[in-house]
């Protein structure tokens, strides 16, 4: 498997007040056409991972990595030219905060087709066809009304699937998605989830899948790197998460809800010390 | 007080006019008692939070009967907002990106001319387990999951008797979401809090509520005691459906659904 991406030693630093915090501690890996699958407790700085690559960090974060490349460009190194030609064309970033990153003055459908007429170089009216075919392509009901609408104007849900609808304009060989499904009902999900399986499979795409749906993750990836304060604890095969062996990924097992269950209590971590380094 | 502590009859909200005009939410009734946990859920788009925002008062353009502890939704009742919160689904659009937690926590206080300010912030942020070192922090600083949690912080300030809760936990990890669970139960047990959770997570309905109401196209297409969906016993054919999407990603039903839409 040629690595599409390979990862070495990242580090993501803010620096605060109170000193620097680390956020980002160390990580590696590398990614093939696969569908690789982050998980981890909240702040244990997936999304920053993900952002990294794009090179697409807050101002006050320092990045560094032994190696970052992508298709044998050093991203460390590459310019600012080289990286705009990367990003959004090659590699794609659904952000986890559809809204945020949707523009609020444009509707939905303008803004795909306004991608869909950056990106293939066509025409008004076919940038129209390619994004009324994306917003259908994402599950979404009734394009022709989704189109005209403006941002808040959608579900939650929605919000999600355009993001996704517009991340795939352009085809990209690696999709990094943030919390892509996390507001959408589970079949819908299943069907999202469905289209970017289709695109790993066929057209050999990339797929970092960040989420926090243990279950989910395990169902749907091949891989699973577990993060705990910024470091990868654990990397086990998607199918084997459930007899995963680090007690922090057991503990994240342990406390999600199942139905037909009815334990009272969900048990919640009691964090151990010792994972911070080990 | 008596009678049901929230009550929808024939809730009817329709966005847009002509042409694009969307009936979101197209007869809904539903009744939930003092004390319990209501469950909502449903395809994207159904009308979930749109049945929420009318309860919460944020929509004013319906029709239907909606009463909360008594009060009916439609007369803005100057009570209304210290009885019901809301905690939004999406973490990032509820917090003003240019307040801190702080103020974020204690602004609700000041508007009610509540005393104690920073002891009940201190309270709120122990509460949902974030540390004294969040309170001066602004969102940005925050990752998504803690911003949902301040965001619960902020709509226990006023200490309500009922709770609407948008996908509440949808954008947190699954630990904070045990310890946000485990807390709305506790507060619910030693409050008498009343729910209303919508969730596309099956499973953390069956673990959180008493009841359910399944929607989709904004209709309620069956109501059912949790029992019944533990037992996995659903009538209707589109619940089977979100039953069976909840047990993981598989390409050959995720099929089967696309066939169906
Ligand atoms: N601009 C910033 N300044 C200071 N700290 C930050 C900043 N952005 C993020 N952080 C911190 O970095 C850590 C990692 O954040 P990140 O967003 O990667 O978490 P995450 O794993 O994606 O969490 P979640 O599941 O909640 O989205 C968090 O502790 C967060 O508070
Ligand atoms: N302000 C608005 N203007 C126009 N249409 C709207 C508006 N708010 C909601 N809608 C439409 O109403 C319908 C119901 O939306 P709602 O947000 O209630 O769905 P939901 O069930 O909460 O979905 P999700 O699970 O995706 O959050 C959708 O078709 C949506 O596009
Ligand atoms: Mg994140
Ligand atoms: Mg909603």
């Amino acid at each position: 498997m040629s690595a599409l991406l390979e990862v070495e030693d990242l580090r993501v630093t803010f620096q605060t007040p109170t000193g620097p915090f680390r956020a980002v501690r160390g990580v590696s890996f590398a990614l093939g056409r696969e569908r690789l699958g982050i998980v981890g407790e909240s702040g244990s700085g997936k999304s920053l991972t993900g952002r990294a690559i794009m090179r697409l960090l807050p101002a006050n974060a320092r990045l560094e990595a032994k190696r970052l490349a992508f298709d044998g460009v050093d991203l460390l190194t590459a310019s600012s030219r080289t990286l705009r030609g990367i990003r959004g064309a090659r590699i794609s970033l659904v952000l986890q905060d559809p809204k945020y990153s949707l523009n609020p003055v444009m509707t939905v459908g303008e803004q795909i087709a306004e991608a869909a007429r950056i990106h293939g170089g066509i025409g008004a009216a076919a940038a129209r066809r390619k994004a009324l075919e994306m917003i259908a392509a994402v599950r979404i009901r009734d394009p022709e009304r989704v189109y005209r609408l403006y941002p808040h104007e959608v579900s939650g849900g929605m919000g999600q699937r355009i993001m996704i609808a517009m991340m795939l304009v352009p085809e990209p060989d690696l999709l990094i998605a943030d919390e892509p499904t996390s507001a959408l009902d589970v079949t819908v999900q299943m069907q999202v989830l469905a289209i970017l399986d289709d695109l790993v499979r066929e057209r050999g795409m990339g797929l970092i899948f960040i989420s926090h749906d243990l279950d989910l993750v395990a169902s749907f990836c091949d891989r699973v790197l577990v993060m705990y304060a910024g470091r990868v604890v654990e990397q086990v095969a998607a199918r084997d998460l459930a007899s995963a062996t680090h007690p922090y990924t057991q503990g994240l097992l342990k406390s999600l809800p199942r139905i037909g269950d009815d334990r009272a209590e969900l048990p919640t971590l009691s964090r151990d010390p010792a994972w911070l380094e080990g | 007080m008596g009678g049901p502590a929230i009550s929808v009859r024939d809730l009817f909200v329709t966005f847009g006019k002509g042409a694009d005009a969307v009936r979101a939410v197209r007869g809904v009734s539903f009744d939930v008692a003092e004390g319990e946990s209501f469950g909502l859920v449903g395809e994207s788009g159904s009308g979930k939070s749109t049945v929420l925002r009318a309860l919460a008062g944020l929509n004013r353009d319906w029709t239907g009967a909606a009463s909360i502890a008594g009060l009916d939704v439609a007369t803005r009742d100057a009570r209304l907002p210290r009885i019901a919160q809301m905690v939004f689904q999406d973490p990032y659009a509820s917090l003003h990106p240019r307040h801190t937690v702080d103020r974020v926590l204690s602004e609700p206080l000041e508007i009610h001319g509540i005393a104690e300010v920073d002891r009940r912030v201190t309270q709120a942020l122990e509460d949902v387990g974030l540390g004294p070192a969040f309170r001066f922090r602004y969102p940005n600083q925050l990752s998504g999951g803690q911003r949902q949690r301040v965001a619960i912080a902020r709509a226990l300030m006023l200490q309500p008797r009922v709770l609407l809760l948008d996908e509440p936990t949808s954008a947190l990890d699954v630990s904070v979401q045990a310890e946000i669970l485990n807390l709305l139960k506790r507060l619910r047990a030693t409050q008498r809090l009343t729910m209303i959770l919508v969730s596309h997570n099956l499973a953390v309905v069956a673990h959180m509520c008493d009841r359910l109401a399944v929607m989709s196209r904004g209709i309620v297409v069956e109501e059912m005691d949790v029992a019944t969906l533990r037992r996995e016993e659903p009538k209707v054919p589109y619940t089977r459906q979100l039953l069976l999407a909840s047990k993981g990603y598989d390409r050959a039903v995720a099929a089967r659904m696309t066939n169906e839409d």
